[in-house]
């Protein structure tokens, strides 16, 4: 096998003998300039173990790098699988569609802002910052226009939550047909959000009497919008920055609506228009579209909190199980009510559980990794997370689930998740009975 | 405004051992601090909209009406304006193509296993046909069409839905008053929220039994415009 910068002994040979015929003539500048430029050519060193990079690099071997200065980092090349991916199948057309996040392949809270999910509905518009304005009007005292550095001159606050699509998990509503925890459960990412309070750009505008809804429209292909109650108001906050960088196109850039722990599409992208009303829209998107259709035939609108969630990412079926002996259960959980308080785990497909560790910081609204170690000996499992969050609500099995819900409803399901793990160490996702 | 004067308290219970006139100058320092950090410049931020400009940006309609624009239009310019901007997507006849849905049917559906939502079976107003065509159709191209033709879309689509009879014409007047289908089949919360139980140990009463599994490759898996084998 190949690795970058390996070569034939003839070009090794070459190398090694000019460097020494610098160094003698006392030109180490020389030297090393050349160095950098054979390694940014990508002829390294030769390798003095005949072959094996890990001694090598053990043993000293002098192995130049690539040097310093690239603009923008990437991903090593061995992570190149580590991507979004989309169905083809799952949505009207390319330009409404959505990509999901690998979570079998991440670690931590925090999703790399290149890995968010995306769901759009007319696609990625290209916006200008200079030119961009956020309009407020309605029932308000001082219909006003908001440039993005008349915001930024407002208190600004870093919060870090998950956001979720609401169609996240839709795909098992009535049986398991994704075998990857990117497509069961991939409509799901956390940042660092930084923008400012909804309430303050409010206040300068002057709400007035009667105002019980506010519509917040984007500045895609469809200008998108969704009417928000009065009660989200104070917990809403208008984002410029994810991660400590600008948002990502994907994400709204160059301002979105943020409020926490609600499902996805009320988190209005590209946000270029506020307008307060006494009732609310009744939009397409909130009526036929992200509204929760019963048994009955009867749709629940404005279901908004996303609801106490869990999922195992290790082992998943990305993540298979190679070896018996040690291993260690690692997943996450969250909850648009608040806090996570506890996860149980169990091996036996919900017979017996056990509580996971909670990994720090447990904030509210936001992911929470849960770990576990286990030992496996090649039995097969049935591996399962529920999580409990601080106001109590505990993640619901399916059948628990359509007690109150349907299958039908598309949305928002939140029902306990199974692995099954093979005597091969091969995991398939399935459903109980 | 609170912290500030309970600051003030602690400094005054800390001094009290000094001399009266050093507290008197310290509270005078205190009084004269610049602005609380969360104060700001109120008048400062943001520029007024006027009218005019609001009239540009204000395109939307709520279900009694407010907000569609002035104009009209009637089935039959519907129809032509459908079969140049509309069909080649969502089929010559309403029924839908592929994955882009269809624009009528469905009706007596919502309560069955395979529920089919359109505008006939499913939306609960009028006016939202207007507001979502004029926002979001035709795909990749939203805002391109005229008030007039938009009401004239809207009144061939209500048409095609047996909603309206076929010299319906639609505008800010009649829209709010045509009856749909299913305007009382939606709910407002609170809904229920599902419950699961947190029981430790014995916690089912039969054996788990797999009743269903994925099968091992996901079908259709794209990254980027490649598809994955
Ligand atoms: C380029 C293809 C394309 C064209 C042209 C197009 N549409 Fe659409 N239309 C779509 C797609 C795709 C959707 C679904 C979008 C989504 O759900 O995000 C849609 C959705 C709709 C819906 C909502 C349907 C529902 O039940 O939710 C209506 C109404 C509609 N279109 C009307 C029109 C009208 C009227 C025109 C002509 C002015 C038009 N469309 C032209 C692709 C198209």
């Amino acid at each position: 096998m190949k690795w970058r910068g390996q070569h034939d002994d003839k070009h090794a040979a070459a190398n090694g003998l000019s460097r020494r015929w610098l160094l003698r003539l006392g030109l180490p500048g020389m030297a090393a300039a050349m160095t950098s430029l054979l390694g940014r050519a990508g002829r390294a060193a030769p390798d003095a173990s005949g072959g094996f990079p890990s001694i090598s690099a053990a043993g000293g071997a002098f192995r130049p790098g690539r040097p310093a200065g690239v603009p923008y980092g990437a991903p090593s090349p061995h992570e190149s699988g580590v991507v979004r991916r989309w169905l083809k199948w799952m949505l009207p057309s390319r330009l409404s569609n959505a990509s999901f996040t690998p979570l079998a392949a991440l670690e931590g809270i925090i999703t790399p802002n290149g890995l968010h999910f995306e769901r759009h509905h007319a696609g990625v518009p290209d916006i200008d910052p200079a030119t961009f304005r956020l309009r407020v009007h309605g029932l308000v005292d001082r219909p006003l226009a908001f440039s993005l550095e008349d915001l930024k001159r407002l208190p600004r606050i870093s919060r870090t939550h998950f956001l979720e699509c609401a169609g996240n998990g839709a795909v098992s509503w009535r049986r398991p047909q994704v075998n990857a925890v990117q497509f069961t459960h991939g409509l799901l990412s956390c940042c660092e959000w930084t923008g400012v309070r909804l309430q303050d750009v409010l206040a300068l505008c002057g709400v007035r009497e009667g105002a019980a809804w506010l519509l917040a429209e984007g500045a895609d292909g469809v200008a998108y919008a969704r009417s928000v109650p009065r009660e989200m108001w104070d917990e809403a906050l208008l984002v410029f920055a994810q991660n400590g960088e600008a948002l990502r196109p994907e994400q709204g850039y160059p301002l979105r609506l943020l409020i926490p722990g609600t499902e996805g599409a009320l988190n209005v992208k590209w946000l270029h228009r506020l307008e307060l009303g006494d009732a609310p829209w009744l939009t397409r998107e909130e009526t036929a579209r992200y509204a929760d259709l019963q048994d009955d035939g009867r749709a629940r609108l404005f279901t908004l909190v996303q609801e106490v969630n869990s999922v195992i990412t290790t082992p998943s079926p990305e993540n298979g199980l190679r070896r018996h002996g040690q291993q260690q259960i690692s997943g996450i959980a969250w909850s648009g009510h608040g806090r996570i308080r506890a996860v149980d785990v169990s091996l036996d497909g919900g017979v017996n559980w056990r509580p996971a560790r909670l990994e720090e910081p447990v904030l509210p609204r936001c992911l929470t990794r849960f770990r576990l170690p286990f030992a496996w000996r090649g039995e097969e499992l049935l591996l399962q997370s529920r999580a409990v969050d601080e106001a109590g609500n505990v993640q619901p099995t399916y059948e628990e689930n359509l007690k109150v819900k349907s299958a039908r409803q598309v949305y928002h399901n939140n029902s306990i998740t199974t692995w099954r793990v093979m005597p091969t160490g091969e995991v398939r996702h399935v459903r109980l009975a | 405004m609170c912290a500030w004067r309970e600051k003030l308290r602690h400094a005054r219970a800390a001094l009290a051992a000094f001399s009266r006139p050093a507290v008197a100058a310290l509270v005078a320092l205190m009084a004269m601090a610049p602005v609380h950090a969360d104060d700001w410049l109120k008048d400062d931020i943001g520029k007024p909209l006027t009218a005019a400009e609001i009239a540009i940006i204000d395109r939307d309609a709520r279900p009694d009406g407010a907000g569609l624009p002035p104009g009209s239009g009637t089935v039959a310019a519907g129809e032509e304006a459908y079969l140049e901007h509309c069909a080649a997507c969502h089929g010559e006849f309403g029924e839908g193509l592929g994955w882009v849905p269809a624009l009528l049917g469905g009706e007596g559906t919502l309560a069955t296993e395979t529920p089919r939502k359109s505008i006939g079976s499913f939306w609960p107003h009028a006016p939202g046909v207007f507001d979502h065509v004029w926002r979001a159709m035709p795909e990749g191209h939203a805002f391109s069409l005229a008030p007039k033709q938009v009401y004239a879309l809207t009144a061939f689509l209500l048409h095609i839905n047996g909603l309206v009879a076929d010299d319906f014409v639609a505008s800010a007047q009649s829209l709010p008053r045509v009856r749909m289908p299913n305007r009382d089949g939606f709910v407002m919360p609170p809904h229920p929220r599902a419950q699961g139980m947190r029981c430790m140990t014995k916690c089912r009463n039969k054996p788990p039994r797999i009743a269903a599994q994925a099968p091992r490759k996901t079908p259709g898996v794209m990254a980027g415009e490649r598809e994955e084998p």
